[in-house]
C-alpha cells in the first residue's frame, strides 16, 4: 500500500525534475497545463469516491460530465453567464444522478447497466438537443468573455514572480488558473475531513463496507447512499462544466474523450483515498501535457510516434486496471444494492 | 411436566413487571404464516432460551422485537409499557440490543469506530471516540469483556468480534440483549467465556434472550426456556423443571431418539484398504501421515477428532479431488481394486462410477449450487446418467420427477423441487445431498461433517438412513467433529490428530474422556482420566450428553 503511493510520487516528481532539467520553459509550461488537465479528472475522480465509497459503484461519470459539459456550456451560451453555466452543469449532472440512484437504490437495479445507460444516454441527448438548438452539428456556439471561466492571479503571484523556486512555482504554476482548479484542489482535503473525521463520512465508509451495520444502528442505508450519489452528481457538474467553460470554450460532441473512465482508473489507482487521487489523476494530467506538448518525442536515437504518446493515457489506464498496482480492495459492499435480510 | 401452550411456567416474580412481554404477535411472509399468535413472558434479570429448529421462527420473532419487521398484530410491551417498534432506533431506545447471528461490523473499521456508529455525539468524530473510548474501559473491567479499542475488526477472532457486538449494544445502553446462535461460530472454550460474560450480565439486572438449536447450551445457562414449533409458541418453561428430552420432544412434536439405535454390525469383505496415505500439500506441509485403516461392507468406521487434523484431506482424497499441488504416496484399494491418487484416473466423476457415494463436509460450497433448483441439485454428478437423457440432451422431465420422488422419501420440506437450494434450511438442504448421495446405493459412503448445522429432527432422519444404508451391506467412513455423533453412530472408531491415526477403539469400550485425550495427540492410555478430561476444541454440541 505504501510502496506504490511513495513509487507515484516519486514517478511524478522524477517526471517533473528531468523535464525540468532538460528545458525548464517548457516545463513550466508543461506542468501548468497537467495542472488545468487534471482537474476534470480530480473533479471526477473525487466524485466516484464518495459514491463507491457509499457502495454504489459509477461507471456513469463520463455520461454525467458529458452531460453537465452540455447544459454548462448551452447556459453560459444563452445568458453569458459562466456562473450560470456551472449551475445549470450541476444541474444537469445531479438530475442524471438522482436515475442512477433511483435505478441502482430505489429500484435496486444493477448499478453497472445504469451507469452504462447513462453514458450512452449523455451522448445522445448531448448531440441531439444540441444539434436541435444550436444547429452546429451538435456543438455549441463558442463562448467568450464572461460566458467563460477567467483566469485568476492568485495575491502577490506578480511579486513573488522573481524569488527563486517558491516565488517561480507559487506564481508561474499555481497561480493563473481559473476558480474551478482551486475548487478541484481545496475538494481533495476538504474530502479527506469529512470522510475521516466526521460522522457523516464514518456512515458513508460504513455503508459502503457493510451496509447491514448502518441498518441495524438505524440509521437508513437509503437516504446515505442518495446523499453520496448527488454529492457525486455535484463533482461530475462542476468537472463537466470546467471541460467546457474552463479548459475549453464550448461544448463539443463526446468532449470528455474517456475523461470519466481514467478517473475510475485513477480511483482504483488511489485506492479509493482523496490524497492518493490527487497524485493519481495529476499523473494522468501530466501524461497527457506532455503529450500535447510533444507530439513527436525525440529520444535521440529514436522519434516516438504522436500516436503512442496521445495513448500514454490510456495505456497508464490499462496498466492500473490490470492490477499492476497491487491489491486495490473495492468497499466490500461496491455493487451490491442492499436487501434487509434476517 | 409442561403441557404445550402453557406460560406460566418460568416466571420467578410475577409481580414485577416483565423486561419483554409480548401478546399475540403474528407475522406472515406471503403464504407463510412465520410467527403465529406469539405470547411470551421474559422476567427481568433472567437469561431466557428460545429453542426451536431452524425454520421454527425464532429469528423472525425476535427480528419483530428489534424493529426489522412490524408484526401483523400483536403487542410489545417493554418494562410494562405497551410500545410500537417501528424501526431499529425505536427499539435501542427502548433499551433493546441485539447481537446477529452474522455479526453487523464494518470490517476495516476499529473496535472504537463500530462501537460509536448510529450513536455519535455530534458532527465531529473526534469527542464521540474519546468519550467511548472511557466507557468501552469501565464495560470492559465490569463485564470481562476486553477488547483492543483501536484494533481493526478483520484482526479480531470470532469470539473478540461477538465481544465487540454485545460492547455495541451495552454502549447503547440495552438493558435487554437479544443473542441469535451466538455460540455457532464460537469454538467451545470461546462459548464458555462467553456465558461467563453473560452471566455477569444476568448478575447486574441485565435481561438476556438467548436464540438457539442446542439443548446442550439451554440447559447449562438459562433460567426460562420457550420452545417454538413451526411459528408457535409451544411451551415455556423454568429450565430446570425440564430436561434435554423433553426439550426435544416440544421441538419436534413427537419423541425423538437422542440415541440411534441399532443393530449389531455383521461385518463382511473389506470394500476400502488404505495403506500408509501421505499427503503433502502445496506449501510443504504434511497433512496426512502414513494413514492406514479397513473398511468392511456394513460397518460404520468414524473419525473422531477436531476439525483441522486431516479429516478434510483424507475426504478429498478419497472423493477423488485433492488439494492443488498437492502430493499423495501410500495405497487405497477399493474392492481390491488399486485405486489412483493423482493424475488421470484421480477423478471425482471416475470414483462416483465406482461406487463412491460423498456427503462432502460443506454442503453450502461441495455439495450444492445454492442458485440452482433442487431437482438440479439432486442430479449433479449422475445428471449424464442414461435415465436423465435424451440422446445428447438431458431429460429435464425425467429428472424433475426423480428429485421430486427423493425429495418425498426423504422428507424434504417444503416439497417443491423448483426452489433454489438456497431457500432451503439447513436440515432440509442437508436432506438434499443425503437423497442424492444414498439414493445412488454406493458400496462406500463417505461422509462428512452429517449434522453440522442441522436441527434435531433432521439430525435424527439423517442417522437413521445412515444406519439403513450400513445395515444393506455398504461400507461407511463417517467423520464428524461431534463425539456423540461418532460415538452413537460408529461400529469402529479412529481417532485422527495432525494427520495421524492415533487408535482405533470400539465405541462401547471407550469413553469421551479417552477418546478426548487422544484427539488431542495424548496416546498413553495407562492414565484414561474420566469424561471430565475433555481437552479444549473438543466439541460436544448439538446432542446432549450422555448420548454415548
Amino acid at each position: 500500500m505504501k510502496l506504490t503511493d511513495s513509487l507515484t510520487a516519486i514517478l511524478i516528481l522524477a517526471i517533473c525534475l528531468i523535464w525540468l532539467i532538460a528545458d525548464q520553459g517548457a516545463a513550466m509550461q508543461g506542468i501548468n497545463s497537467a495542472i488545468r488537465l487534471m482537474t476534470p479528472l480530480l473533479l471526477a475522480c473525487l466524485a466516484g469516491l464518495y459514491s463507491e465509497r457509499a457502495g454504489v459503484f459509477d461507471i456513469g461519470l463520463e455520461g454525467k460530465m458529458l452531460m453537465a459539459a452540455f447544459t454548462a456550456a448551452s447556459v453560459a451560451f444563452v445568458t453569458g453567464s459562466a456562473w450560470l453555466g456551472l449551475v445549470a452543469g450541476i444541474g444537469g449532472a445531479m438530475a442524471m444522478s438522482l436515475v442512477h440512484g433511483v435505478a441502482s437504490i430505489t429500484f435496486r437495479g444493477n448499478q453497472l447497466i445504469s451507469g452504462v445507460a447513462l453514458n450512452f444516454l449523455a451522448a445522445g441527448l448531448t448531440v441531439l438537443i444540441g444539434q436541435n438548438a444550436f444547429a452546429l452539428g451538435g456543438r455549441t456556439p463558442p463562448l467568450a468573455g464572461d460566458a467563460r471561466f477567467q483566469p485568476i492571479t492568485l495575491p502577490f503571484a506578480p511579486e513573488l514572480r522573481d524569488v527563486p523556486v517558491l516565488g517561480q512555482l507559487y506564481s508561474q504554476l499555481l497561480s493563473g488558473h481559473t476558480i474551478l482548479v482551486y475548487v478541484a484542489l481545496l475538494a481533495v482535503p476538504l474530502t479527506w475531513w469529512v470522510l475521516f473525521r466526521t460522522r457523516f463520512g464514518l456512515r458513508l465508509r460504513a455503508v459502503g463496507e457493510n451496509p447491514a451495520s448502518v441498518d441495524t444502528a438505524g440509521i437508513s442505508v437509503t437516504r446515505l447512499r442518495f446523499t453520496a450519489v448527488m454529492i457525486c452528481g455535484l463533482l461530475t457538474g462542476i468537472a463537466g462544466a470546467y471541460l467546457a467553460t474552463g479548459l475549453s470554450a464550448g461544448f463539443v460532441k463526446d468532449m470528455t474523450a474517456g475523461r470519466g473512465f481514467i478517473a475510475l482508473a485513477a480511483l482504483i489507482f488511489a485506492k479509493w483515498r482523496p490524497w492518493q487521487a490527487l497524485f493519481a489523476t495529476f499523473l494522468f494530467g501530466l501524461l497527457e501535457a506532455i503529450a500535447n506538448l510533444y507530439p513527436n518525442l525525440d529520444l535521440g536515437l529514436f522519434t516516438v510516434p504522436s500516436q503512442f504518446m496521445n495513448a500514454l493515457p490510456y495505456i497508464l489506464t490499462v496498466i492500473i486496471l490490470a492490477g499492476f498496482v497491487g491489491r486495490a480492495i473495492p468497499p466490500r459492499a461496491g455493487g451490491e444494492p442492499y436487501v434487509k435480510e434476517r | 411436566m409442561a403441557a404445550p401452550g402453557d406460560m406460566t411456567g418460568g416466571r420467578p416474580d410475577a409481580a414485577a413487571p416483565a423486561a419483554i412481554e409480548l401478546r399475540g404477535i403474528s407475522k406472515a411472509f406471503g403464504p407463510v404464516q412465520a410467527n403465529r399468535d406469539i405470547s411470551l413472558i421474559v422476567p427481568k434479570g433472567t437469561i431466557h432460551g428460545i429453542i426451536g429448529e431452524n425454520g421454527a421462527g425464532k429469528s423472525t420473532l425476535m427480528s419483530i422485537l428489534y424493529g426489522f419487521y412490524k408484526p401483523d398484530e400483536g403487542e410489545i410491551l417493554v418494562n410494562g409499557q405497551p410500545i410500537t417498534i417501528t424501526d431499529s432506533q425505536t427499539a435501542i431506545r427502548a433499551g433493546i440490543g441485539m447481537v446477529f447471528q452474522h455479526f453487523k461490523l464494518v470490517q476495516n473499521f476499529t473496535v472504537l469506530e463500530n462501537i460509536i456508529l448510529g450513536v455519535e455525539d455530534g458532527a465531529l468524530l473526534r469527542p464521540s471516540l474519546s468519550k467511548a473510548r472511557g466507557v468501552l474501559k469501565r464495560l470492559a473491567a465490569e463485564y470481562q469483556l476486553n477488547v483492543d479499542p483501536d484494533e481493526v475488526i478483520e484482526n479480531l477472532s470470532v469470539g473478540h468480534q461477538q465481544r465487540v457486538e454485545i460492547l455495541k449494544a451495552l454502549y447503547r445502553q440495552a438493558d435487554i440483549l437479544i443473542l441469535d446462535e451466538p455460540t455457532g461460530v464460537l469454538t467451545p472454550a470461546e462459548a464458555d467465556h462467553l456465558f461467563r460474560i453473560l452471566e455477569g450480565l444476568r448478575d447486574e439486572g441485565k435481561t438476556i434472550i438467548l436464540i438457539t438449536h442446542k439443548l446442550r447450551e439451554i440447559m447449562e445457562i438459562t433460567d426460562n426456556v420457550s420452545v417454538m414449533r413451526r411459528g408457535e409458541m409451544v411451551a415455556s418453561v423454568r429450565t430446570a423443571e425440564t430436561s434435554p428430552e423433553e426439550l426435544a420432544e416440544l421441538m419436534v412434536g413427537r419423541k425423538v431418539l437422542l440415541n440411534v439405535s441399532k443393530a449389531p454390525a455383521r461385518p463382511a469383505a473389506p470394500v476400502l484398504e488404505v495403506r500408509d496415505l501421505t499427503m503433502v500439500d502445496a506449501d510443504g506441509v504434511e497433512r496426512l501421515r502414513r494413514v492406514s485403516f479397513d473398511i468392511r461392507a456394513g460397518e460404520i468406521l468414524g473419525i473422531a477428532g477436531v476439525s483441522g487434523n486431516g479429516q478434510t484431506q483424507l475426504l478429498e482424497i478419497l472423493g477423488g479431488y485433492p488439494e492443488k499441488g498437492a502430493r499423495v504416496s501410500g495405497e487405497v484399494r477399493m474392492n481390491g481394486a488399486a485405486m489412483p491418487l493423482s493424475g488421470r484416473g484421480c477423478d471425482a466423476r471416475q470414483r462416483r462410477r465406482e461406487g463412491i457415494g460423498h456427503i462432502p463436509e460443506d454442503r453450502q460450497v461441495e455439495g450444492l449450487i445454492m442458485d440452482f433448483a433442487a431437482w438440479e441439485n439432486v442430479a449433479f454428478g449422475w445428471h449424464d446418467a442414461p435415465e436423465f437423457s435424451k440422446g445428447a440432451l438431458m431429460d429435464n422431465d425425467a429428472i424433475r420427477r426423480d428429485a421430486q420422488a427423493k425429495m418425498e422419501r426423504f422428507d424434504v420440506r417444503p416439497r417443491d423441487c423448483h426452489l433454489a437450494a438456497r431457500n432451503f434450511s439447513g436440515g432440509n438442504q442437508q436432506k438434499i445431498v443425503v437423497a442424492r448421495e444414498i439414493e445412488r446405493n454406493p458400496d462406500l459412503l463417505l461422509i462428512g461433517q452429517p449434522t453440522r448445522g442441522v436441527d434435531i429432527g433432521a439430525i435424527e432422519f439423517i442417522h437413521k438412513r445412515i444406519v439403513e444404508l450400513r445395515d444393506a451391506g455398504k461400507a461407511i467412513l463417517l467423520v464428524s467433529v461431534e463425539l456423540d455423533e461418532i460415538l452413537s453412530l460408529s461400529d469402529r472408531v479412529a481417532v485422527m490428530f495432525d494427520g495421524r491415526i492415533m487408535g482405533e477403539r470400539l465405541p462401547g469400550q471407550t469413553t469421551t474422556g479417552e477418546l478426548g485425550l487422544l484427539m488431542a495427540g495424548i496416546t498413553d492410555t495407562e492414565n484414561t482420566p474420566d469424561s471430565a478430561g475433555i481437552p479444549p476444541g473438543v466439541t460436544q454440541d448439538a446432542l446432549p450428553e450422555g448420548s454415548a
